[in-house]
Formats: C-alpha cells, structure tokens, sequence
C-alpha cells in the first residue's frame, strides 16, 4: 500500500534538549499504529509535528504527497488531511456540542449550517451520542467529551487520524466506551497513529507498534512480533513494567 | 420536603431583611459622616452656600423652550469625547495587544515601547505632547487632541487587559482549533476571543470608568467639557463648593449608569456562555 505518512531523520529540540533524535517513521495508508514508550520520550512530540503543531527542526516529514514546510499552503493543505485528539479533549466549552462539530466546517469550508448540522449529527451516531448534541461540554462526563472530541475531528473527514494519548485523562471506567470507538474506526479502515499505554488495544487494533525512549525509535515491529520477541533490551523492560499490573 | 423549602425561604428572607437593615444603616452613618464634614469645612470657612444659583447653569427656559446651561453643554462634550475614546482606545488595545501576542519582533517591539512609554509616564505631559507637537504638526484642533491623547493613554492598559484575558484561554483550545484547519483569524474570532471575552469584561469596565474621570484633564488645553465648564463658572461666581458637587455628581451619574449597564452585559454573557 502506498505510504500516508513518512518521517525522515526528523530532529527537534526545545532549547538545548533534544526531543527528537533522529526519528524516522512510515506509515502506510489504513495503517494502524499505536506509539508507546515511557512519558518524556517525545512520542507526542512526534506526533504534533506531522500536523504542525510543533515545528521538526531538521529531516523531512511527508503527508500523503505533501511535504511539511514553512509554506503556510502546505500546511493548510496537510491538515486538511489529518484529525487529531488530544489527551485533554480540548473541547470548545463555549460551544455545544454539536456547534463544536460545525464550527470548522462552516469558517473554513463554507458548509451552510443545515448541511454541516446534517454531517455533524452522522458523525455523533458514530461515537454513539447523538442525544447529546445540545448540551455543552462541560454538561458530559469525560469519556462522552473524547468521543465528541472524536467525532470534531471525524467530521472534517480527514484520511489519517493522531490521537495524542486520548484515554489518559479518562477514568478507567470510561476508557472503553472510548477506546470501542477508536477501535470501530481501525475496524474501518482509517490510517491511524495512537500515543497510548493501553497494550490491550495495541494487540486488538494495531498493526504496527513503535516503542520509542528518549527521543528515538528504538524498536518498530508489526504488532505479534513486537510482544512476543522484542529484540531491544529496553523495550523488554519497558514490557516488562506495563504489563505486570 | 415541602416545609424544609418554605423553611429555608423564610431563612432566606430574614437575612436579606437584616442585610437590609444594616446596609442602610451604614449608608445613613456613612453618607451623614460625609456631608457633616462638608458642612463643618464650609461652616468654618464662613461659606455662604447658594444652591438656589446652580440650577441656571443646567438648564433655562426662555419663552417656553428649554435652553442647556453651560454644566449641561459641557457634560455633551465630555460624553463626545468619551465616547471617541472608548471606541478608538478598545480598538488600540486590541491592535496592541495582538501586536504583542503576535511572532513579528517588529511588532512586538513597537507595542512593548508604546506601552511602557504610555503607562510611565503621565498622563498630563502626554496631553502637552500632544497639543504642543503632534497637534500643530499634524493640524489636529484641540478636541481631537484631547480624544487622541486619551484613547492612547486607556488603549495601553487595555491592551494588556485584553493580553490577559486572551492569553488565560488554554493553548489546547487554539492547537484543537488549528487542527481542525481553521486559519488563525478564525480561531481568535470563534474561539479565543469568545472565552477571553469573559474575562477581559470586568477589569475592562474600570478602564471605561477611568476614562470618563481622566477626560476631565482636558481642562488644561481648553476643551469645554464638564470640568472646564464648572471651572469657568467658578471664577465667575466663587462657587466653588457648589458646582463641584454638582460636577462630581454628573461624574458619578454616568459612571455608575456604564458600571450598570456593563454588569447587565456580564451577566447575560455569563448566562449565554453556561448555557443549559
């Protein structure tokens, strides 16, 4: 399949540490891949510089034909094609919920609103809450507000989506209704990146797993592999912590 | 249930009784304190107090048509210049206030001088610079002068006002809605500044109401607002005790009316923003 995504000797400092260390990441379309590693290891960082959240320093980084560079088009163009979920829902708490899904279609597409409200209900079947459309973030428990963070981003109908440890936030009863959706998504065959600690859905859903520390990919295998027989010594110990409790 | 809420509604109703009762008895304390010093201060000066007089300078009627007296006269121009001021100096803070917000070094340079220039200095020697070298150089006439001068002066504390209030809104919420493609002028328009909105109300209120005060320095370079009036009717006829009460009283006439109106706007804002 063709690559979606591709990191090339991607660097990046904050001052004088060095976030990421020569990394370098493919990532083929309907490709899942979960990221993991121990906090600090600059697995959001990577992430947040495939859509421009951060600025990489050096290396090139390619979006589905797209190169990301200063060229404001460029990223434009880039985010078009990218979703992206954060650990702190970022919800607009101004906004209900279903205003949250309409906004950026009707400022930056030009949707009427009757159309986009259209959309944004499909979206909110999809998360499985379409009876909460008008009340306001705050009014929703935090996992019914990551799933609205979802469905936002669905609604801009983008090809990859990057969740950026989204059940982190979550209380663990309400880390599976989120991580359902996520996996009903993989199911379909969306492009996907997830910085998460949540093994079980890596081995349910992924395809690939990367483990990186201290600012490199250390080890990238395709799901099986990658619990079964790590090769790194690190990554070994890193199992070995998450998974004992 | 049902006695237990009429309970705690008679409760409810007492204290605001007693909470009543206290505040006017304070008030009464409070405001009689005030005006037995007055009375003292004018009583041991030998003040002859001519209250009948002031009227005349509100207002007349000739032949049936009712005529503004020079206070009155004076409280339009205040209001013009107020008015020119607050639009002109939200519209400097917010400029500023991107300006300094913004990634252009120039930019934030330029904001970040005219700010510390503007707010440490006062605001009397800016009024001269103004009239004495902006005004002639740029013909403005006096009245713009003073809208100028004081639009710069309450537009640099504005501005960090705003700064404020736009930087308390959470990175997450600019980084969500830029992942979601909207261009930077969107997100301020629909979600930044509609959070910071909230915020920067309140304080900006008081910058409203200070600005009403300082445009009385426009005294001094001869603008005939509230306060220039009520001086000239002083050095006419010795007054002095008189006009000014009855100058600070318009004062607080329109300060409190704008403090009223701008506590409404909050409250509706709050009420439209927690909605439900």
């Amino acid at each position: 399949m063709e690559q979606m995504i591709s990191l090339k000797n991607v660097f990046k400092y904050f001052g004088e540490f060095r976030a990421l260390n020569d990394v370098s990441l493919e990532v083929a379309g309907g490709e899942r891949v979960v990221v993991c590693g121990p906090s600090g290891s600059g697995k959001s960082t990577m992430i947040r510089c495939i859509n421009r959240l951060e600025e990489h320093d050096d290396g090139e980084i390619w979006v589905n034909k797209n190169e990301l560079t200063e060229d404001t088009r460029n990223i434009a163009q880039i985010r078009k094609d990218i979703g992206m979920v954060f650990q702190q829902f970022n919800l607009f708490p101004h906004l209900s919920v279903v205003d949250n899904l309409t906004l950026a279609h009707m400022k930056a597409r030009g949707l009427y609103k009757a159309d986009s409200t259209d959309l944004a209900m499909t979206y909110l079947n999809r998360v499985h809450i379409p009876e909460q459309a008008m009340k306001y973030p705050a009014q929703l428990s935090g996992g019914q507000q990551q799933r609205v963070a979802i469905a936002r981003s669905l609604c801009m109908q983008p090809k990859i989506m990057l969740f950026d440890e989204p059940t982190s936030a979550l209380d663990p009863e309400m880390i599976k209704e989120v991580l359902d959706v996520m996996i009903e998504l993989a199911e379909e065959g969306m492009t996907m990146i997830v910085v998460t600690h949540e093994m079980g859905f890596a081995k349910k859903a992924a395809d690939k797993v990367v483990f990186m520390d201290e600012g490199e990919v250390v080890e990238s295998a395709p799901t099986e592999q990658f619990f079964s027989q790590p090769e790194s010594d690190r990554t070994k110990l890193f199992l070995s912590q998450i998974l004992t409790h | 249930m049902a006695i237990k809420t009429g309970r705690i509604a008679a409760l409810r109703a007492k204290r605001k009784r007693n909470s009543i009762i206290t505040d006017t008895f304070q008030l009464i304390i409070l405001g009689g304190g005030l005006i037995w010093l007055l009375i003292r201060g004018a009583a041991e000066m030998h003040y002859v107090w001519q209250w009948h007089r002031i009227p005349q300078y509100l207002y007349k009627v000739i032949d049936g048509e009712l005529i503004f007296g020079p206070l009155i006269d004076g409280l339009l121009v205040t209001l013009e210049i107020s008015v020119y001021s607050i639009v002109l100096g939200l519209l400097i803070g917010l400029v500023t206030a991107f300006l300094r917000l913004s990634d252009s070094y120039s930019g934030k340079l330029l904001a970040t001088v005219y700010l510390e220039l503007v707010r440490n200095t006062p605001l009397l020697i800016q009024l001269f610079v103004f009239y004495f070298v902006l005004g002639p150089i740029f013909e403005i006439d006096r009245f713009w002068v003073a809208v100028l001068c004081i639009s710069f002066f309450e537009g640099s504390f504005a501005a960090e006002i705003i700064r404020g209030g736009i930087l308390s809104v959470p990175r997450g919420q600019t980084e969500a809605g830029a992942s979601l493609g909207l261009s930077r002028a969107a997100i301020y328009r629909y979600v930044t500044l509609p959070q910071a909105l909230p915020i920067i109300l309140p304080p900006l209120a008081g910058i409203l109401v200070n600005l009403i005060k300082h445009s009385a320095i426009v005294s001094v370079i001869a603008v005939f607002d509230l306060t220039t009036s009520g001086l000239d009717i002083i050095s006419e006829t010795f007054m002095a005790f008189e006009i000014w009460i009855t100058v600070a009283a318009i004062y607080l006439l329109i300060t409190i009316s704008l403090s009223v109106v701008i506590s409404r706007f909050e409250r509706y804002m709050k009420r439209s923003t927690l909605a439900g």
